[in-house]
């Protein structure tokens, strides 16, 4: 069923109480009627946009329906008996002990037989149809989009084109801590959003760099675990154009419920100008590595990168949550020497660290994820602020150099 | 030693044992220890429990109002632990302990000093799970273990000390678990009255026998794995780490070899009780005595193939998604033999609703909705939208909670009286009974709806569509947690039966109970079946 909200159904409806109540009222007449349109109800799963949500809602709903009746059965026999078979009026205790004759036998043996039929061939036989076609994935697939997850934020990468970004959640701090109203899309919206065209078969490759991080988008249908070292894959075929919303959910440290998925479909044309921009955005950023850049450009810049990618764990005054999270104001490795009198990479030096990440803990090798203009912004940032006053600099091609 | 010094006494029914603690840290007799275990399960529940109610208060309102993430996620997890290790298993061993010698005849527990050592590596080992709580307050470490219960590799490698506690601290309660369950198999195989056959063997006594199988099958890979986790955490070794080449997902399977046979390691001891209370107040005979032998042993056999079904979403080959969704669908066999018997028991007695008779028909509706929700867990497709989600949160409550803790405060309740001696105040018992019905349904029916509208778990803030199903949730969470210290209020009162004028129980203290405990005084003497009895 298409609703006006179906594009973005994720957000929330500030409906008035009574429109509320008119909602599930609407939506209880529905559950009585099987095969109506339940989606449009919090209550169950979101409107699908995929073929293999649309699956798996139908076969949600028709399971909901076949145990529900099983419960109602099972528990008005039992309430049945309760009601009659009570000692308050009377009723004398049978001795029976388990089946006696032919007539028991099969009262005893038709539910056992009904449930057989039940798991193995009602749910049974649409259930293996779902699974085939929810893994494959590489059957006339369109275009690949690689995820990676990592403490705490989504990186995409486009392989066909190069294009590739990070996908950090927007929402203000100020908000989570209640002292900012929240907007509409509260935990769900992202500063840079994955988008994909509509119709397109897209083979989804997921990984992880740190902990095990779930990618799930509700109204795909699809939900897969992204496992550091290994490659894991889904698909999509997005119906309607639209911005869709999820979240991590396997539990991946502290801001696991922080790290939002968030998807724009958009039709084809539109998709392949936004890769033509992205491209161009990519490509400038590397020219800006090969020009010298200014103290005060590279402090401005840093400034930005550290708020995005180093704040939530360093804090935004880079005092740290020791002993988790270390304090970067008067760090050791933070004021130590900056390379070597050669120029070469110093062992646990702080460019080390930030390149390459310390096994074994959050901090993750940031030269996957940055590129050198704003990995040289941030380390110069960080030693000369933050209570932090080295006075050098480092230049992006000199971080160009060490990779 | 001359004997002419000694009383002579004819009669063992009074105790010869030290007073005060030491009476308590050196007893062997069963009834003793079995209080110890039951009342430590009773405080760990308010531990377990207080821990929650904080979480739940936090997820009132979107926003972080109460706590930060961080501590967010200890909570979650050690209460999981607490619940499952130090509440619900000892719990049963309580069960395990009191009952098993009064129903099969026999003086005591087989291993009496075992059984000892048994509990008081308890109290450690909680100690150990929750001390990091209190050490960070000294600024020692970052708190407790923050990886949800499941530890999984490599969020707990790169945890802080509060890992090395839980490890140590599961190391401790595994050692318990087994020199408790080593007890019941060498108790109900040799200490059983003459006469009393394996298939004339109380239902509760095969329920505990399959789980004592269970556990010193599967606590050694639980003790592996996590054995695993600390050397990778300290000694260099890489086998959860993929640059060295080892696998994050091995420990999800080592730890879910463990952790689903551990649902019916909580919940077989219950499933054997169920068949007793429900004949008792039915006055009639449990129905399909042998078809639920073999449903316990059925389902125990099922219970450790089927461990994936808890990672279907961690991507694994089709063949093998098939064969864990077809295996899960097949437990649903031998437990509908279960609902089975436990209706075709009431069928046609003559029922009477005392407050255990009230629990045990709670259970079995509330469980219902477990089993049923677990059947359409078990489906691969459907299972990538439940699964992380709070319709799974729902769903292991029904289970564990409706099944397990409801399931002990039914045993609680029928056995009270043969315990102390005292028949429970029924007012207070049916209270704590609708309190607790309607207020569990409250906390967790909304947390189907929120989960397949799209909440995950394990997250201490939430996006707005979810704001009023938690809030509901969080109201009958805390109705939920008051209503307990009504529990425990009878439970003292029931031990304290004098200064309440509660009325004295007799031997058969249910008009139905036919197992072997109803033959003995209420309370049994301190030392009973010193002559077994002869079963025909």
């Amino acid at each position: 069923m298409k609703t006006t909200d179906a594009t973005d159904h994720f957000a929330r409806h500030r409906h008035p109480r009574a429109t509320r109540t008119q909602g599930l009222l609407a939506a209880l007449a529905a559950m009585l009627v099987p095969g109506t349109a339940m989606a449009d109800y919090t209550w169950n799963f979101p409107t699908p946009v995929t073929p293999i949500a649309r699956d798996t809602l139908k076969i949600h709903n028709e399971f909901m329906i076949i145990i529900g009746i099983l419960f109602a059965v099972v528990f008005a026999i039992m309430i049945y008996s309760m009601v009659k078979h009570r000692k308050s009026v009377g009723h004398a205790p049978a001795k029976f002990s388990g089946p006696t004759g032919a007539i028991q036998w099969i009262w005893a043996l038709v539910p056992f037989a009904i449930l057989l039929f039940i798991d193995f061939v009602i749910m049974g036989i649409p259930a293996y149809h779902a699974v085939i076609d929810m893994e494959d994935t590489k059957t006339k697939a369109d275009m690949v989009l690689k995820v990676t997850g990592m403490q705490w934020k989504w990186q995409y990468e486009y392989p066909e084109s190069g294009v590739k970004f990070i996908s950090n959640m927007s929402t203000p701090r100020d908000q989570i801590a209640n002292k900012e109203a929240k907007g509409d899309h509260y935990l769900l919206e992202v500063d840079n959003e994955v988008v994909l065209p509509v119709g397109k078969k897209v083979r989804i490759l997921l990984t992880a760099t740190d902990v095990i991080h779930t990618w799930w988008v509700p109204q795909f249908g699809v939900k897969r675990d992204a496992v550091p070292g290994f490659l894991r894959e889904t698909w999509v075929k997005i119906e309607e154009p639209g911005v869709y919303r999820g979240q991590c959910a396997e539990l991946c440290g502290k801001d696991h419920g922080f790290m939002p998925v968030v998807v724009r479909a958009v039709p084809e044309p539109e998709y392949a100008a936004w890769i033509e921009k992205k491209k161009g955005e990519l490509a400038a950023a590397a020219a800006g590595a090969d020009k010298a850049w200014s103290k005060d450009e590279l402090l401005a810049k840093g400034k930005e990168v550290y708020e995005a990618q180093c704040a939530v764990c360093h804090q935004p005054d880079g005092k740290g949550m020791p002993p988790a999270f270390p304090a970067l104001s008067g760090s050791k490795i933070v004021t130590g020497p900056l390379l070597s009198p050669d120029g070469k990479l110093l062992k646990d030096s702080h460019v080390d660290r930030v390149l390459n990440g310390k096994e074994g803990t959050a901090m993750q090798a940031f030269r996957n994820t940055l590129n050198d203009v704003e990995l040289a912004a941030v380390i110069t940032y960080e030693r000369n602020a933050l209570g932090n006053s080295k006075g050098d600099l480092i230049q992006p091609a000199q971080i160009k150099a060490l990779r | 030693m001359s004997h002419a010094t000694t009383a002579p006494h004819d009669s063992h029914d009074h105790a010869h044992h030290p007073s005060g603690i030491l009476r308590w840290l050196t007893t062997t007799n069963h009834k003793d220890i079995g209080t110890m275990y039951l009342l430590f399960a009773l405080l760990m529940f308010f531990v377990g429990g207080a821990m929650i109610l904080a979480v739940r208060v936090e997820l009132f309102q979107p926003g972080l109002q109460l706590m930060k993430p961080e501590l967010f996620n200890q909570l979650i997890g050690v209460h999981a632990l607490v619940m499952i290790f130090a509440a619900l298993m000892p719990a049963a061993t309580g069960f395990a302990n009191w009952q098993i010698p009064l129903m099969i005849g026999a003086p005591d527990m087989a291993l009496p000093r075992i059984n000892n050592l048994g509990f008081w590596l308890l109290p450690p080992a909680a100690l150990l799970l929750t001390l990091p709580f209190i050490l960070a307050l000294f600024g020692i470490g970052d708190g407790a273990v923050a990886t949800g219960w499941t530890l999984y590799a490599p969020l707990s490698v790169q945890g802080g000390l509060g890992v090395d506690f839980a490890i140590f601290s599961i190391h401790i309660l595994g050692i318990s678990s087994i020199l408790g369950s080593i007890n019941v198999i060498v108790t109900i195989f040799n200490l059983r009255a003459p006469g009393m056959t394996m298939m004339k063997l109380p239902l509760f006594a095969w329920g505990w026998l399959i789980t004592a199988f269970l556990l010193i099958a599967t606590i050694p890979v639980l003790a592996g794995a996590v054995t695993m986790l600390l050397t990778d955490r300290h000694f260099g070794t890489h086998f959860f780490n993929a640059a060295g080449g080892g696998d994050p997902i091995l420990f999800q399977h080592l730890f879910w070899f463990f952790g689903h046979p551990e649902v019916y390691i909580l919940l077989l001891p219950l499933w054997g009780l169920m068949p007793h209370v429900l004949a008792t107040f039915s006055r009639k005979p449990i129905y399909g005595y042998t078809a639920q032998v073999y449903s316990f042993i059925a389902i125990g056999l099922l219970s450790v193939v089927v461990w994936a079904h808890h990672f279907f979403t961690a991507g694994m080959p089709v063949p093998a998604l098939l064969y864990f969704m077809y295996s899960t669908m097949s437990i649903s066999l031998p437990l509908a033999v279960l609902f089975f018997c436990w209706i075709a028991t009431m069928w046609k007695g003559s029922m009477s609703f005392e407050t255990p008779m009230l629990f045990a028909q709670g259970f079995i509706v509330l469980f219902g909705i477990a089993g049923l929700t677990g059947l359409v867990l078990a489906d691969v497709a459907a299972d990538a939208q439940y699964h992380h989600s709070y319709f799974v949160v729902a769903h292991f409550h029904y289970a564990l909670f409706a099944g397990g803790i409801m399931g002990v405060m039914t045993g609680v309740y029928y056995w009270l009286p043969k315990w102390t001696g005292y028949m429970i105040d029924e007012k207070l018992g049916k209270l704590h009974f609708w309190l607790t019905i309607i207020s569990f349904n409250l906390t967790f029916m909304p947390q189907f709806f929120v989960g397949l509208a799209g909440m995950p778990r394990r997250i201490p803030d939430y996006a707005l569509q979810f704001a009023e199903f938690n809030a509901i949730s969080t109201v009958g969470a805390l109705i939920l947690g008051f209503s307990q210290l009504l529990f425990a209020y009878n439970i003292w009162k029931c031990m304290k039966g004098d200064a309440y004028g509660l009325p004295k129980a007799e031997s058969r203290a249910w008009e139905g109970g036919e197992s072997l405990e109803w033959e003995l005084p209420s309370p049994p003497p301190h030392h009973s079946w010193e002559t077994p009895p002869v079963i025909k």
